[in-house]
């Protein structure tokens, strides 16, 4: 784990009509570490995600990747920048097979068909979809289109991976090995992570570093133990008054 | 070229531009309601003039007489298109529903070519050649009544949906459709009824309309387009919208009718919708972006 | 939608290749055997296939619904057929300019249509309003003929001159068989690499495609250029063909629409739809005009009723288009492809 961080993320802020969504949001991710952002729903969570990567433009506010500015940047020129992302509510290509849809992401680079073609058989087989290649990928169950979605993520080569909720809907089984994926993909292929979880569970298991949301506004962070017992943390799930 | 030559061509333009209004509020009913994209809007208006016409024709019947006919018929066929034809199609995917309206389209035009042959027909009535005069302003009598009836209707239908029951609960329909089903409105049936609504006011325009224009089959594609460019200059979903894009058309193409070629009259009305479509899609009175 | 796993993954199977090869043998042998007539008919069948091919790229790609795409084929055919007439330019040479200005126009509609986010029946609206200004526009153009119509020359119509698309309808016939060949292995190929792949992607999800590095704008213009330029090349064929131009003739929305019906009613969005469609849709009409004849009717407007009923009950019974019905039926596939 370097000490440069690969994402920095400073005084992001973002309004919708008069509610502030994102409030001067400031945080780093470290190069090859696992980080976690949470918090209670609508807590700007999604919304910062969508501004990294480009589907929504900050009102005020600076992201940059390993020092190149992400500002004003299309969500496909964030992509070619070497961020990856899945759709907290997933978004796959239904018509096309499980293989088509993780061949298109392993095009950005331009490799050849061919060549991504094989990648995607390696990612696919990654993740434990190897078998459903041929399916059209609107027939898969909901954890199957998690897996598909971040497989497709990881076809375009990213340095960061934007992860959305992807163990909403998983039984703890499969949360754990999706947990055991991710941490074999961080070691063995030095993927950096950013993930936005409720499940505490993967959080607890994953992250290095936890940042802590609460409308619009970063209230805490440190390791994931830190967080847990920290009691401005407690109050924004819990409420106040509460006894620990 | 005097003031009063351009001023009565401007006059003119805007009464005949308050029957097309009308019958651009006939769209603007339908689609911004029920989002069905009328392809045929324009031939069931040539539809309505050749009725005008033939009650004329056969009857000796004044086209301002036959629009309680003609409106009943057209609404009874907007009912019936709306429920055996577009229902069915509400979850087909949005190009099928275009191709189904536009195939009816060609038929209706297609069918009335057969039946009625290519050339123009037109409604003479004693009034025909009368005019108002103030002044150096002339105004035809068939112009005016038939602005005046477009008018009467329009504001009718206005009032309709401001302030009657169905009318309100058709506008609930196009506010929050999810809302007005949770509410227990029959949609279907609303849906229904507003189709026929806008089939009806075009009915109403389609007998004005005769009275001051000639009627060919080919005329139906015109309306329709002339139609599309109104509500969309105008500004969906926006009844007002549409009235006075209608007169805004009505006079600009008689301006350009007068300043250019009058063939080259249209080429302005396209010009202008492509400009709004691009740069201010909601058009002028538009609460709905696209 | 997708293929069978194997690269060149929209690659044919055998048994599509070989009823492929059969039809275009088929076809290429037919003016030895048909009458003037039926080789007449079966040119404007494979103008249609061609035409409706460039139009099934837009439609399936930009997932929009251009209603205005005689533009394109006017815009080809006043081009070369100006050019020749006026400058001499052969149109082997003047289709180069030809297919660019009408790739001009489509960009110009395409950058209007996705930098404004125009789509649906604004598009089609824009797509409209597009082909009839033009329309209007080169009625007025004395140069280009206006209303009175552009004429070229008429030349001995028994040699084969390539270069100057002077020739006997044979020439003409072959020329559209092949013209319909290539563009089958165009739309083929383009679907089986990086290019198609992006377009699927636009297609299905344009928001999850741009998060995967696909440029959208670039990726859509790109379609609506190549569908233009294609449409422009049969306009010019069909303008040295005809030897006469009239705006509302050429430019005309019922030519729009008639593009639209072979692809519809054979299959949209399929590779094989175009061909089919403007196959049945010739028979159709052919049979009509045989019937109508024979039966002493000669009313104007009863081949577009028939034709718009029969486009009618495909999308409202067959949306999928009849070749989708017909593979399945015929043992060529399991299901649809592109």
């Amino acid at each position: 784990m370097s000490a440069a961080p690969l994402l920095k993320v400073e005084g992001l802020r973002k309004t919708f009509k008069g509610l502030v969504a994102v409030d001067a949001v400031s945080f780093e991710v470290d190069e090859g570490s696992i980080t976690a952002m949470i918090g209670p729903n609508g807590a700007g969570k999604t919304t910062t995600f969508n501004m990294i990567a480009g589907a929504m433009a900050p009102d005020s506010g600076e992201i940059a990747l390993a020092g190149q500015s992400l500002a004003g940047l299309r969500a496909d020129q964030v992509c070619h920048a070497g961020i990856g992302r899945t759709f907290q509510i997933v978004r796959p290509f239904p018509k096309l097979s499980v293989l088509d849809n993780v061949l298109i992401g392993g095009l950005r680079d331009g490799s050849s068909v061919a060549t991504a073609l094989r990648a995607a058989r390696e990612t696919l087989d990654l993740l434990g979809l190897g078998k459903s290649e041929d399916q059209p990928a609107g027939t898969l169950t909901l954890p199957e289109r998690k897996r598909l979605e971040v497989a497709r993520a990881l076809a375009c080569k990213p340095r960061l991976l934007l992860l959305d909720e992807v163990m909403a809907g998983l039984r703890p089984n499969e949360t754990d090995e999706l947990v055991a994926t991710f941490r074999a993909l961080n070691k063995d292929r030095g993927v950096t992570i950013l993930l936005i979880e409720h499940v505490m569970r993967a959080v607890m298991a994953l992250s290095d570093v936890v940042y802590v949301l609460n409308y619009g506004k970063m209230i805490a962070h440190g390791t994931p133990g830190e967080v847990v017992a920290d009691p401005a943390v407690l109050e924004c799930y819990l409420g106040e008054d509460t006894e620990i | 070229m005097t003031w009063d030559v351009v001023a009565n061509i401007v006059i003119g333009g805007l009464l005949t531009g308050l029957v097309y209004a009308l019958m651009a509020l006939g769209l603007s009913v339908i689609f911004g309601v029920i989002r069905v994209v009328n392809f045929a809007h324009g031939e069931m208006t040539a539809l309505a003039m050749y009725a005008a016409v033939l009650l004329f024709e056969g009857w000796r019947l004044d086209p301002l007489l036959s629009i309680p006919l003609v409106a009943g018929g057209l609404f009874a066929l907007g009912y019936v298109i709306q429920r055996r034809l577009i229902e069915p199609f509400i979850s087909r995917p949005e190009h099928e529903q275009f191709i189904l309206l536009l195939s009816v389209a060609v038929i209706l035009t297609n069918g009335m070519l057969i039946v009625f042959g290519p050339d123009a027909r037109g409604v003479m009535t004693d009034y025909s050649f009368d005019s108002y005069e103030f002044g150096l302003i002339i105004v035809d009598k068939t112009k005016a009544l038939a602005a005046l009836g477009a008018l009467t209707t329009a504001l009718a239908l206005l009032a309709f949906f401001r302030y009657a029951r169905t009318g309100k609960a058709i506008r609930a329909c196009a506010d929050n459709l999810i809302g007005a089903k949770v509410v227990g409105l029959n949609v279907p049936r609303l849906y229904g009824l507003t189709f026929g609504l806008g089939a009806a006011a075009v009915g109403v325009a389609g007998c004005l309309l005769a009275l001051v224009i000639d009627v060919m089959p080919q005329i139906g594609p015109e309306l329709t387009l002339l139609a599309f460019i109104i509500v969309i200059v105008g500004g969906l979903g926006s009844m007002t919208g549409a009235v006075i894009g209608g007169v805004l058309i009505g006079m600009s193409e008689a301006l350009a009718g007068l300043l250019i070629t009058p063939s080259m009259k249209s080429m302005l009305s396209f010009a202008l919708l492509i400009v709004v479509l691009a740069l201010r899609p909601q058009g002028l009175f538009g609460k709905r972006a696209l | 939608m997708s293929g069978d796993g194997a690269p060149g993954r929209f690659g044919l199977t055998g048994r599509e290749q070989a009823a492929l090869a059969l039809f275009f043998g088929a076809m290429a042998l037919a003016p030895l055997v048909v009458g003037d007539f039926l080789l007449s008919v079966l040119l404007i069948v494979f103008y249609f296939a061609f035409v409706g091919q460039a139009w099934n790229l837009m439609m399936g790609v930009a997932g929009q619904l251009s209603l205005g795409h005689a533009l394109y084929v006017g815009l080809g055919a006043y081009a070369a057929a100006a050019l020749y007439v006026h400058f001499g330019v052969p149109p082997l040479v003047g289709m180069v300019p030809a297919m660019a200005i009408a790739a001009a126009a489509g960009a110009s509609i395409g950058f209007l249509a996705f930098r404004f986010r125009i789509g649906g029946v604004y598009f089609a609206l824009l797509t409209i309003a597009f082909a009839e200004f033009t329309r209007i526009l080169f009625s007025h153009i004395g140069w280009l003929g206006a209303t009175e119509g552009f004429f070229l020359p008429v030349e001995n119509r028994s040699d084969m001159d390539f270069v100057n698309l002077r020739g006997s309808p044979e020439m003409f016939y072959y020329i559209l068989l092949a013209l319909t060949g290539l563009a089958l292995a165009l739309v083929r190929g383009l679907m089986g690499s990086r290019l198609g792949y992006y377009w699927l992607a636009i297609r299905e999800d344009e928001t999850a495609a741009e998060a995967l590095g696909i440029n959208i704008f670039r990726t859509k213009m790109i379609a609506v250029m190549i569908s233009a330029a294609m449409t422009a090349l049969a306009g010019l064929v069909m303008a040295f063909y005809y030897n006469n131009l009239f705006p509302g003739d050429v430019f005309g929305m019922h030519r729009s629409i008639e593009i639209i019906l072979a692809p519809i009613v054979g299959g949209l969005g399929t590779l094989f739809g175009p061909i089919i469609g403007a196959f049945v849709l010739g028979i159709l009409g052919e049979g009509l005009t045989i019937a109508l004849e024979a039966a002493g009717i000669a009313t104007a407007g009863v081949k577009q009723l028939v034709y718009a009923v029969f486009l009618f009950a495909i999308v409202r019974f067959m949306p999928g288009g009849l070749w989708p019905f017909l593979a399945t039926r015929l043992g060529f596939v399991r299901g649809g492809r592109k």
